[in-house]
């Protein structure tokens, strides 16, 4: 065998957690990314840059400040022992929020430049042919934001997988519910397996390649309204 | 007559649109103006794409705008004609058309099949918007805002993106939606050729504010305005081909005042054509002028000199019987006539444009 069973249950995982944060991020991406697309407030240049955050931030950090409020003092430890679901660090779905929050951008960004570079006309054009603002959304924004939904989705993936600083903080190393493949290969090389650090390693050098080799050559020609 | 009533007060940096008019409830009503003067503005402000801090709107009784109400865009029973397409480039043609009829009530009224006859695109149905030419796209633009069946039809200067042979193209469509539909249109335009062919009513604009307003061929033929419209300045003749001698390939033009001589256009005899005269086209004489190459030379009185907006020049309206050209003349020939208020004249008019 060319990956070992605890190899293959690392890969597993982080395709689990990476693909749920890329669904949940789906459904919250998209609201953000419109309102910093279409709105004219003061607040947009604030709310923009905490977005980004996760950009610049040492993963550690992050890791940190969302142990500090998944903690048993903090406010959503607080919030989810009293609904009992008990404590989320140390958890499979401890680190499913905290690659929400990380990864957060990568699902934003792109959709919000697809959603700028829509531009007001489809939306007039809508609304003087019956098309309330949702019925827009979904009839022309959607459509012709693909482009966008897709490459959003693609970073939002390939970022999670890449993830490492805020798994330790927040997952530690527990094989089968936080030990994703970039702490396996850790593990292998902490454990001097240089051998099985390589296989592992060379798996997820070819995935990422793969994947911005997708991005890059695959490009869609962005069609403007006609 | 009047079922649309507009009242805005838009103020912008640079820019205010104060506005109150009182619009017709038929034919094609022209929001004339070079540009920034507030037209398009004045049109998105009815259709709900601009919303101007104080306003009131009202169309057949229905309130649109007012201090306290507000119907958006797409509660209101309009249809709206953007200056480029703007077709949805992940529709096909009648994904297009279909878009808005399957969300309106009122579509029955004009239909999608009437629109797609009326504008002759039967053919492009299952095309993809960005494989059609400027013409083409304009004229699917055009049955899709029909295809909702639209108590008011607004237009931004449909044409304007396109080059002559294209304009050519869509204007004859254009005469048949003001002819065959019995929906308002409102139709901006800075173009003085547009308007003096296609429009009923006009509405002049300048500066965010209407300059003039009324029915087209007595605002036209004030005095005041013509200086606005410079070498455009000029009447529009309602008229009616009366004979063609076919020998010199020439079209006698019958209006209320007397008759002109155009170049035949194999309009048939009979059949109602508009008659655009430019003022500068036009030149006065006291006497009869003899032997002349001009061939349309008519009997009139003068009913107005007013100021043209080079010093040098003057307008000067004459009534031709119920009918009333306009003169563009230096002050010097007014001054050397004596022109005064019903000083007989003869006219003489050396081209005409015969629109069909």
């Amino acid at each position: 065998m060319f990956l070992t069973e605890a190899d293959l249950e690392a890969i597993w995982l982080t395709i689990r957690l990476a693909g749920l944060t890329t669904l949940i991020l789906f459904v919250l991406g998209p609201p953000a990314a419109w309102w910093l697309a279409r709105t004219r407030s003061r607040w947009k240049g604030p709310v923009g840059a905490v977005v980004a955050l996760p950009l610049v931030l040492p993963p550690s950090v992050l890791g940190f400040y969302l142990l500090l409020a998944m903690g048993p003092n903090g406010p959503v430890g607080q919030l989810t022992q009293a609904s009992g679901l008990g404590m989320l660090p140390f958890t499979f779905w401890g680190l499913v929020v905290a690659s929400v929050f990380y990864s957060y951008p990568f699902m934003v960004q792109p959709l919000q430049n697809a959603f700028e570079a829509i531009g007001d006309r489809p939306l007039e054009v809508a609304a003087t042919l019956r098309a309330s603002p949702l019925d827009t959304f979904f009839s022309v924004v959607l459509p012709l934001a693909r482009p966008g939904f897709l490459s959003a989705g693609i970073l939002t993936f390939a970022h999670t997988v890449g993830e490492f600083g805020v798994v330790l903080m927040i997952g530690g190393n527990i094989p089968g519910a936080t030990r994703v493949a970039s702490v396996q290969i850790y593990d292998h090389v902490e454990a001097l397996e240089y051998a099985d650090a390589h296989r592992l390693a060379g798996v997820m050098l070819a995935f990422s390649f793969i994947v911005l080799l997708g991005l890059y050559t695959w490009n869609p020609q962005r069609k403007k309204v006609a | 007559m009047s079922e649309l009533s507009a009242r805005f007060y838009l103020n912008w940096p640079g820019f205010t649109l104060d506005v109150d008019l009182q619009l017709p409830d038929r034919g094609v009503t022209a929001l004339f103006g070079h540009s920034g003067s507030g037209k398009t503005s004045l049109l998105r402000c009815i259709a709900g794409l601009e919303r101007p801090a104080h306003g009131r709107l009202v169309f057949r009784g229905q309130i649109w705008q007012d201090e306290t109400q507000w119907l958006p865009t797409h509660r209101r029973p309009l249809g709206y004609v953007f200056q480029e397409a703007s077709l949805f480039p992940h529709l096909s043609v009648l994904g297009n058309l279909q878009y808005g009829q399957r969300r309106s009530a009122t579509a029955g009224r004009i239909g999608l099949e009437q629109a797609i006859e009326l504008l002759g695109i039967g053919p492009l149905l299952t095309r993809r918007p960005d494989s059609l030419s400027g013409g083409e796209r304009q004229r699917v633009g055009i049955a899709r805002a029909l295809a909702v069946g639209p108590k008011i039809l607004l237009m931004d200067e449909p044409l304007a993106a396109l080059d002559l042979k294209r304009k050519q193209e869509i204007l004859p469509y254009l005469e048949r939606l003001r002819d065959e539909l019995a929906i308002p249109i409102l139709y901006v335009s800075h173009a003085p050729d547009e308007v003096a062919r296609l429009a009923d009513h006009l509405v002049a604009m300048e500066q965010g504010r209407v300059i003039a307003a009324g029915p087209l061929g007595p605002t036209l033929a004030r005095l005041d305005l013509p200086i606005r419209l410079g070498e455009d300045a000029g009447v529009v003749l309602e008229a009616q081909i009366g004979a063609i001698e076919a020998e010199w390939q020439l079209a006698r033009v019958d209006f209320a005042g007397g008759s002109l001589w155009s170049r035949n256009h194999d309009i048939p005899v009979g059949r109602r054509v508009r008659v655009r005269v430019l003022a500068r086209d036009v030149s006065l004489s006291l006497g009869d002028p003899g032997q002349s190459s001009i061939q349309n030379c008519l009997n009139g009185v003068v009913e107005a000199i007013g100021a043209d907006d080079h010093p040098g020049l003057q307008l000067v309206r004459v009534r031709v019987g119920a009918s009333c050209v306009i003169a563009r003349i230096t002050r010097r020939s007014a001054a050397q006539l004596q022109l005064g208020i019903g000083t007989p004249v003869h006219v003489q008019i050396k081209s005409v444009a015969l629109m069909e």
